[in-house]
């Protein structure tokens, strides 16, 4: 009986020594960038060119060109990605072919993304004669996050009840009226889900960047510019020794940016839930 | 009179098992006939076959015959949205869509494209009256379906497919989780709705079959046994296992 409780009270406490830890290294790794970082935050910093290779001067650009990358990225993955999830869970009985569909978006989901990048060169920048843009960017960056898009958003089309469709077409309704009216609204907070933990990949991603969209730290004027978004100014600032300071201020608010993006997908989350239990 | 409905040695197969054995009925116009019989026994594939519910399964195939008004539902002009839209359909479980209960009601009407807000203000009140549900939600028709109690669901349900304004109308053990009460007011409901309309009241409960419906359909094991007059059949069944089986004996 007390070697029971004993046991219990030791598991107990690995567990949660486990659960602290991880929270304290994300803490800490939070923590640290900010404490570096966050003096190097100013109006000038967030909004000015940079100068000097990025010795001194802000990072505007580089701030324009992560949000405009990842903007394009998420709008040329999602119609693919929920049109797939769609076709997946609704017209497509379980066969040979769905699973291959889908093993196939699985591995894609565990390429490395610099092998994103090198098929991005290849494929966007050179074959397509592309350039290093915007264009090319979003283009790879797309095709990098849409395993995570269709997985999440097949998940959430999968989660609404059966009984639902059914009612609906006993009602006379179409197969894509159905999916408009009933499955696709009731998706929605999971597919939202999808779309953020997509936007916070692309915010934060590098590698295929790189490659991709190149790294030209003038303010792009349109989607075939080149451009450098804030991961790559952090790794060219840090891997160059331009400067430290600067580079942990850029990283500053790459994190400030990727916290921001969870905290807003938790709220709007919240907001369906409740909608929905209304 | 032609019947309404006119079922020809009708077989439904999953995956290769037959579920329904060829069965042939008449259902007669604006009368409700009740179908029994104990749980396995196909009442529910039956009635699924009537409005091509059944090929929403995968594996599932059907051969025989279903006259609608003569119409061929398994014919090749016959389109199984449009029957559908003919065909209105009760499910055993209440199953409200997560909208208020105005859309609820109106949602049939909407696919079929009727726009004007007095026609379709007009419809939900005719249909939740027609249902006995009017009194009990005229005040909040803008709130949820989900948050009404199983009964008042129920008769939601059942408005939603009236404002379909279905000529044939299919339910599938409607009062299987309901009490007394909710039960007598849908029974009441569709006494008065067979003056419009043509229904099939599958039910699990025997006595629900002898206090509703007009004639009676007796299945076991996928084949029908039996099919009369609803007196006849409780007071005077002519095969011995009708009689074993609203006598109470078995199943």
């Amino acid at each position: 009986m007390n070697a029971h409780r004993a046991s219990q009270r030791v598991a107990v406490s690995i567990l949660a020594a486990a659960t602290f830890l991880c929270l304290a290294i994300v803490a800490f790794v939070i923590g640290f960038v900010l404490e570096k970082g966050l003096p190097q935050l100013s109006w000038e910093f967030l909004f000015t060119k940079p100068r000097d290779m990025g010795k001194a001067g802000g990072i505007l650009p580089a701030i324009v060109g992560t949000l405009a990358l990842s903007l394009m990225a998420i709008a040329v993955a999602l119609p693919l990605g929920v049109g797939t999830a769609v076709y997946l869970a609704e017209y497509t009985r379980e066969t040979r072919v769905t699973k291959v569909i889908r093993f196939g978006t699985d591995c894609l989901a565990g390429i490395p993304s610099i092998i994103f990048g090198l098929f991005g060169y290849i494929f966007f920048v050179t074959t397509l004669k592309m350039g290093w843009s915007l264009i090319a960017g979003a283009l790879t960056l797309a095709i990098m996050v849409l395993p995570t898009l269709i997985r999440t958003s097949e998940e959430a089309i999968r989660s609404v009840p059966q009984s639902w469709r059914e009612v609906s077409m006993s009602l006379g309704a179409t197969r894509w009226e159905t999916v408009r009216k009933v499955v696709l609204p009731n998706a929605l907070p999971g597919i939202v889900t999808g779309v953020m933990l997509s936007f916070g990949r692309s915010i934060g991603e590098t590698a295929a960047v790189i490659f991709t969209a190149g790294s030209s730290f003038r303010l792009p004027k349109s989607a075939f510019d080149s451009a450098r978004t804030l991961a790559v100014h952090f790794y060219i600032l840090a891997r160059e020794g331009i400067s430290t300071d600067k580079a942990y201020g850029t990283a500053a608010v790459l994190v400030i940016a990727v916290l921001a993006v969870n905290g807003l997908t938790y709220a709007l989350m919240g907001g369906f839930m409740k909608r929905k239990a209304r | 009179m032609t019947p309404k409905v006119e079922v020809r040695d009708l077989r439904v197969f999953f995956g290769g098992e037959e579920a329904l054995r060829g069965v042939s009925l008449d259902i007669a116009a604006n009368r409700i006939l009740g179908v029994i019989g104990p749980a396995g026994s196909a009442k529910t594939t039956f009635l699924r076959a009537l409005d091509r519910m059944n090929e929403l399964k995968a594996g599932c195939r059907t051969a025989g015959r279903v006259l609608v008004d003569g119409e061929d539902v398994y014919g090749p002009a016959c389109d199984p949205v449009a029957l559908r839209k003919r065909v209105g359909m009760v499910f055993a479980m209440p199953v409200p869509l997560p909208l208020s209960i105005y859309e609820n009601v109106v949602y049939g009407p909407r696919l079929n494209g009727v726009r004007n807000k007095a026609e379709l203000d007009g419809l939900v009140e005719e249909c939740l009256r027609a249902a006995f549900l009017w009194d009990e939600v005229k005040d909040r028709l803008g709130g949820s379906g989900l948050k009404l109690s199983g009964g008042q669901q129920q008769r939601l349900c059942l408005a939603r497919t009236l404002a379909m304004r279905p000529e044939l109308i299919l339910l599938d053990e409607p009062c299987s989780g309901l009490d007394p009460i909710s039960t007598a007011r849908i029974e009441e409901a569709l006494s008065l709705l067979k003056e419009r309309h043509t229904i099939v009241l599958v039910t699990n409960n025997t006595k629900q079959a002898a206090r509703a419906s007009d004639e009676t359909a007796f299945f076991l094991m996928g084949e029908l046994v039996e099919m009369g007059p609803t007196g006849r059949i409780f007071t005077n069944p002519s095969d011995k296992r009708t009689e074993d089986y609203v006598t109470g004996r078995f199943g």
